[in-house]
């Protein structure tokens, strides 16, 4: 990766000064995982240019990585951390340019706090949509993002998210550095590495001054929290990685996305009360919540002494682990204990364990299912486990109609195997009626759209 | 009893329970008779949970583990000796009713030593620290227990008065009754006769028995000469409702006489017997017609007649365990058992209490959860046609009823009938058919149970050692199994991993074929087939000759040509059309060639590579391998030209410059690498498949050919549609022939300069074993420019080559092999028919095994 700044201040030499680097030596630094070169491509009385280029050595970022206990996969091994901008990047600035950074500057000090005409250069950094814009732009930067394509081979396969960057501005050039330092690794965002929370304040720290009026300060500081993948999550990425199918990286950036977000989340919310009130309305002494995720719903049940035992099951090991959390099972006083149980298992096994409860509930999981898989469930469910009462909750696809501009067959979730019409809803019910000992009603949950319903949509299943 | 030698016997399998005071020599006459495994002093139970073997305080748990302990001995089927002064009638019934719970029979041996010697004896411990009053106590109570042993339920009792006698005592162990297992066969396995006697000797004629009717009331009248070394096995229900019950009763005593028949009783004879013995029983179900035609015989034969429907034991176990014959089946925790429960098992089967609309029981049926290595052949109820369920089969095909008389050949599976000859009986429930298509156990097959797949599993396989599959890697394949992979009863296969070579030993190369040669060479495999690595994505494709054909076979109630998955059992194609035009030109190709008429067979399972590498994996591409080759290109470029401009500058960049002008063109080199095995495709043009291995047909795993088998009939029906199907080029390689080896690494070294991903090496034979165990059967041998995509563009630097030369292939070998044996160990059981539950835990396995840290890039 190759970061260059070229000022046109007169004498633009000067910049060696402010930077504590001579314009015509080439320097070596040592930081973590690699080097930082520093030397002057240009340098005269009209314009200067110095280039940071930061050499990594990806085999040692490989081992400190494995020192760290991380089970590895290819992608930790052929990436683009060599190439492009990254925390790397601020690190070699803090190591290289720090008492620039802090504005010091004992041989010129009036240098410090003048304004400079100055353009940066970035070989790449990957700034995904107008992200280099909207960190840049409210700083009063001028900016030149070019997209890199994939592969000019395959012109099909478009842009990558990768962009060549080019920032002008007028300004000290101990703002420029800090700017660098806090906005290149938030642009990057890069979930290979953890960053501590103290860290991040630090981080932070620097950028106080400029970024509290910033108008993506939430944005960039969440990006700076980097999120840590439980290593179970790494099992199945692996299982993932040798399918050549990686999971897209979600865009939580997107305006769009994040309102409607939020209705999901509240919708979620009414959904497990609405769930939690028919389970207790029904009289249900012992509940089995089938898919239960990170346990909200049982949470919500634990708080009702009418349900004796809660048990929560999942196929997901990642999301038992959430769960216990939530739940604080360490740490449990042996009466809740006794009424919460957890385990993992998969609907469409039989599975004894699952037999003889009150109540059974499955907060939107049909739908995560194959559709060609689901009758495995229904045996599963209704022959053997054979609860009194059976809940289930399911998106209804009428209401997608709501979403205008979106694809009416778009599904509302990556992983949604199907979504259901009011209509395909009911026939399957009547259909498990037809072949198993249950009636059902049918309920519509979360406020209606017009005709459409709502956009959840629930049945009870009664043993007959 | 005071013979000088005393002999006492003991069931091989028994509950020992000891009785009697403290200090009358239980624990040595234990020490003595018995492996110290067997003994479980209450004592020693004692200590272990108070570190004090008299603390009487700690009594309740000390029995809590006894017991627990005994339980655990008695499910495994092992004796057990109990030695606690039992003296208590409470804690001899418990005992009682844990042999019972486990069918085992429960013997007393009380230890009557005079009481001078108990007095002498406590006098001279130290442990004992309690009164003679306890002792006297003690005594009172062995009196009264002596009177009651038999009562409680003991089958045997043995009482040893003097210590003497210990001296000459020998204990035997007999062997249970049911316990035939050095009977191994070949068999042949009646269902139930009900006198029918025409089909009867029909059947017998038919497998090949001589019956003479000879009149001769010492063989029954009849003398029966058996098929070359074979014996008859009657599953029961010999009598009643038929024309002549009297004749089969003959007949069959007559076999068991002379030793070409076993039989085991029916509901229907036990019946009979009771009313023999006078017992009060309803003359029903045909017993009546028993009862007339048995009142021409004389009394002498009726006498003979009791003893033999008296002698009848409730089951077999028989040819070392593998076959079990019992009236109405047995489930796997009472086989090789005795006691009233598993005797009125077999006679009645497992009934809910229920009762239908015809006044007749529910049976619930056993078979559904048997999991038992035995065969298990019974009776019973009667059914159209028999049908295996989890490797148990009922044989009772209605004779009496109007439907056949039926016989299993054991070790064959083959199954003989004998159409009745008319109907002599209306049955009460109708003889029910089956709703759909499919077979019992293909119907069953639908649902697979937990049980079979989660937690700590331990996998026997034909080919190496038992595979170990541990808990969470188990969790990890069960997300993926179920919440992406197809219907379970599709996968019947998945690959195994492949192993790369050692290290090269050449400079500036990681992988080089000799490190393959080498590696076979060493564990003396000299025949060697070398084939091109094709780079696409691995395909197990499946595909009938008809959908009705493969819809029987696999037991799908939705008809298809087939299917593609991945390897971890995931659809290949997400479009549905797709997936279909694709089977559906595979089939043409195949018809084509006449690979069914060929191959005899109406299905096959072929393990491919698809190509290109794109079609399936163009998401990692672009977030991976084409976002590396993008940004680097885009740095180094940048940098070259800041470097240039230093060095026109005359700054001392000339190191810089010599480092990164080789990973200029490295980058570049990279995205070259990757983009051939990129291309675009539109729909199925472009898509082509490479088969390897045609893994398994009808009633065949093909792992018994060489490669060149698999190489040449591949071939075969590649030709029909070139453009579609690739046949795999290959050399073959002699280890003892220096030419053969370097056309072949000539080959790969072409290969690999014009961007192929390499070869792979595979001893001749599909699966190869040194002295040892099995060898790996296939080592991979990459190229060094594909190798860029795998290590990174700079991994030829030589600071770098030189690190990453020290990986170590020892695990992945160990997986590769673990995932090949389990890999052909579900085929076989798929074509043998096996339940589902036994394929699937094997392709499970695999997956699980996948789920195991190794590292990525080899």
């Amino acid at each position: 990766m190759l970061l260059s700044i070229t000022t046109t201040y007169q004498p633009a030499t000067d910049l060696g000064y402010l930077l504590h680097k001579h314009p015509d030596r080439v320097q070596t630094f040592s930081i973590s995982s690699g080097q930082v070169h520093i030397f002057y491509p240009e340098a005269n009385e009209e314009v200067c240019t110095v280039a940071m280029l930061v050499e990594i050595d990806p085999v040692n970022m490989v081992r400190n990585l494995r020192k760290k206990g991380q089970s590895l996969m290819l992608t930790h091994y052929v990436n683009d951390r060599p190439y492009t901008a990254s925390s790397f990047t601020s690190t070699a600035i803090a190591e290289v340019f720090s008492t620039a950074m802090n504005g010091n500057c004992k041989s010129k000090p009036d240098l410090v706090d003048k304004k400079w005409p100055l353009e940066v250069q970035i070989s790449c950094i990957k700034a995904k949509g107008d992200l280099a814009e909207r960190f840049f732009a409210p700083l009063g930067y001028e900016i030149l993002c070019e997209r890199i394509p994939l592969n000019e081979s395959f012109p099909e396969w478009g842009d990558s998210y990768y962009c060549s960057l080019s920032l002008k501005h007028e300004l000290p050039i101990k703002d420029l550095l800090t700017h660098l330092y806090v906005l290149l690794p938030v642009l990057d965002y890069n979930k290979h590495y953890y960053v501590s929370k103290a860290e991040v304040e630090k981080l932070l720290s620097k950028g106080e001054d400029w970024l509290k009026d910033h108008p993506e300060k939430e944005l960039i500081t969440k990006r700076f929290l980097n999120r840590s993948r439980g290593l179970t999550r790494m099992a199945l990425e692996r299982l993932a990685e040798s399918e050549g199918e990686l999971e897209e990286e979600t865009d939580e950036n997107d305006e769009g996305n994040k309102e409607k977000e939020a209705v999901q989340i509240s919708l979620h919310r009414q959904r497990l009360e609405t769930v939690a009130e028919t389970l207790k309305e029904k009289g249900a002494r012992t509940v089995i919540d089938l898919g239960c995720g990170e346990g909200k719903l049982m949470q919500i049940l634990l708080k009702e002494g009418q349900f004796e035992k809660i048990t929560g099951v999942d196929v997901s090991v990642y999301e038992l682990q959430k769960a216990k959390k939530r739940l604080h099972w360490e740490t449990l006083s042996p009466r809740k204990r006794e009424r919460l149980e957890l385990f993992q298992s998969a609907l469409t096994y039989r599975d004894k364990r699952l037999e003889g409860y009150d109540a059974a509930a499955l907060v939107e999981v049909i739908e995560h299912l194959d559709a060609d898989r689901l009758q495995a469930l229904e045996r599963a469910l209704f022959e053997f486990a054979q609860p009194k009462l059976v809940v289930i909750t399911t998106p209804n696809k009428d209401y997608n109609a709501k979403f205008e501009n979106e694809d009416p067959d778009r599904l509302r979730h990556h992983d949604h195997r199907f979504e259901w019409t009011r209509q395909e809803f009911k026939d399957w019910a009547e259909k498990i009626k037809q072949s198993y000992r249950y009636d059902y009603e049918i309920s519509l949950i979360g406020e209606a759209f017009e005709d459409k319903g709502g956009p959840s949509q629930m049945v009870v299943f009664l043993i007959t | 009893m005071n013979q000088k030698n005393l002999n006492i016997q003991i069931p091989k399998f028994s509950m020992v329970v000891l009785v009697g005071v403290s200090s009358s020599g239980k624990s040595s006459f234990a020490r003595q008779f018995f492996k110290s495994t067997e003994v479980i002093s209450s004592d020693f139970c004692r200590g272990l949970v108070s570190d004090d073997e008299n603390n009487l305080e700690a009594t309740q748990d000390a029995f809590d583990l006894l017991h627990y302990m005994v339980g655990k001995r008695l499910k495994r089927k092992k004796l057990v000796v109990i030695d606690a002064t039992n003296l208590q009638e409470s804690a001899r019934q418990k005992l009682l009713q844990i042999s019972k719970e486990y069918h085992c029979l429960p013997v007393a041996i009380v230890m009557k030593t005079s009481e001078e010697l108990i007095y002498e004896r406590h006098e001279q411990r130290s442990d004992r620290d309690f009164g003679t009053f306890v002792l006297r106590k003690q005594l009172r109570s062995l009196k009264r227990s002596l009177k009651r042993l038999k009562k409680e339920g003991f089958r045997y009792i043995f009482t040893l008065d003097d210590p003497e006698q210990l001296k000459n005592l020998s204990i035997n162990r007999t062997k249970l009754w049911n316990d035939k297992q050095e009977e191994t066969g070949p068999f042949d396995i009646i269902g139930d006769v009900h006198g029918c006697f025409e089909e009867l000797k029909t059947l017998l004629e038919k497998l090949g028995y001589q019956i003479r009717h000879t009149g001769n009331e010492g063989t029954f009248g009849y003398e029966v000469v058996a098929a070359e070394g074979r014996k008859a096995v009657f599953v029961g229900d010999l009598v009643d409702r038929g024309p002549a019950s009297d004749k089969v009763l003959r007949l069959v005593m007559s076999m068991v006489e002379n030793g070409t028949a076993l039989c085991v009783p029916g509901n229907h004879d036990m019946k009979l017997l009771k009313k023999l013995n006078g017992k009060r029983v309803k003359i029903q179900h045909g017993l009546a017609e028993t009862l007339e035609q048995l009142e021409k015989e004389p009394s002498e034969f009726i006498e003979k007649l009791k003893a033999f429907l008296n002698s009848l034991i409730s089951h077999y176990v028989l040819d070392q365990g593998k076959l079990v014959v019992a009236h109405a089946g047995l489930r796997e925790d009472m086989i090789g058992r005795a006691s009233g429960t598993v005797r009125a098992f077999c006679l009645y089967g497992e009934t809910s209490g229920e009762i239908d609309e015809f006044g007749l029981p529910v049976r619930y049926n056993w078979a559904q959860e048997y999991d038992g290595k035995a065969m298990v052949v019974y009776g019973h109820t009667p059914i159209p046609e028999p049908e295996w369920l989890n490797n148990t089969i009922n044989i009772d095909t209605g004779c009496v009823f109007g439907g056949k008389l039926t016989a299993l050949r054991y070790p064959e599976k083959e199954l003989v009938s004998v159409k009745t000859e008319k109907v002599y009986a209306e049955p009460i429930r109708p003889l029910e058919k089956n709703a759909d298509q499919r077979s019992a156990q293909q119907a069953y097959d639908d649902l697979l149970d937990m049980e079979d797949v989660s937690g700590k599993r331990i996998l026997n396989t034909k080919y190496a050692h038992p595979v170990t599959i541990w808990e969470q890697n188990s969790a990890a394949a069960l997300e993926i199994m179920s919440r992406f992979a197809l219907d379970p009863k599709w996968l019947i296969y998945l690959p195994p991993t492949m192993s790369p070579t050692d290290s090269a030993a050449l400079d500036g190369l990681l992988e080089h074929p000799a490190e393959a040669f080498d590696y076979y060479r060493q564990l003396g495999v000299q025949k060697l087939i070398c084939e091109k690595k094709h780079m696409g994505s691995r395909a197990v494709v499946i595909i009938g000759k008809t959908p009705e054909a493969l819809q029987q076979r696999f037991g799908f109630v939705a008809a298809h040509l087939g299917t593609c998955y991945t390897r971890t059992g995931r659809r290949f194609f997400t479009d549905e059309k797709l997936e279909a035009a694709f089977l559906e030109r595979l089939h043409k190709a195949l018809c084509g060639a006449g690979f069914w008429a060929e191959h005899e067979t109406d299905w096959v399972c072929l393990d491919c590579e698809l190509m290109p590498w794109s079609a399936k994996a163009q998401s990692l591409i672009s977030s991976q391998y084409a976002a590396v080759g993008a940004s680097g290109q885009q740095s180094m470029n940048a940098i070259m030209s800041s470097l240039t401009k230093a060095t026109k500058r005359e700054l001392p960049v000339e190191d810089l410059f010599a480092r990164f002008q080789p990973r200029q063109q490295a980058i570049q080199q990279f995205t070259k690498a990757y983009s051939e095995y990129c291309k675009a495709t539109d729909g199925l043009e472009g898509i082509v498949l490479a088969p390897f291995h045609i893994l398994a047909t009808e009633g065949k795993v093909h792992s018994d050919k060489p490669h060149t088998w698999h190489m040449d009939t591949i071939a075969a029906f590649c030709k029909q549609d070139p453009e579609f199907l690739m046949a795999t080029p290959y050399r073959l390689v002699d280890l003892l022939d220096e030419e053969t080896i370097s056309t072949a690494i000539a080959w790969w070294t072409q290969m690999t300069s014009e961007g192929g991903e390499g070869m792979v090496v595979k001893p001749l034979s599909f699966i190869a074993r040194g002295e040892k165990s099995l060898i790996q059967p296939a080592i991979k041998c990459r190229g060094p420019e594909y190798l860029r995509i795998i290590y990174g563009p700079d991994y030829l630097e030589q600071q770098n080559l030189g690190r990453l030369k020290k990986r170590g292939v020892g695990k992945k070998r160990s997986l590769a092999l673990k995932e090949f044996s389990l890999g052909l160990e579900a085929l076989d059981r798929f074509v043998d028919r096996q339940p589902l539950r036994k394929v699937h835990e094997c392709v499970f396995g695999v997956l699980a095994l996948e789920s195991e840290p190794v590292d990525p890039r080899l």
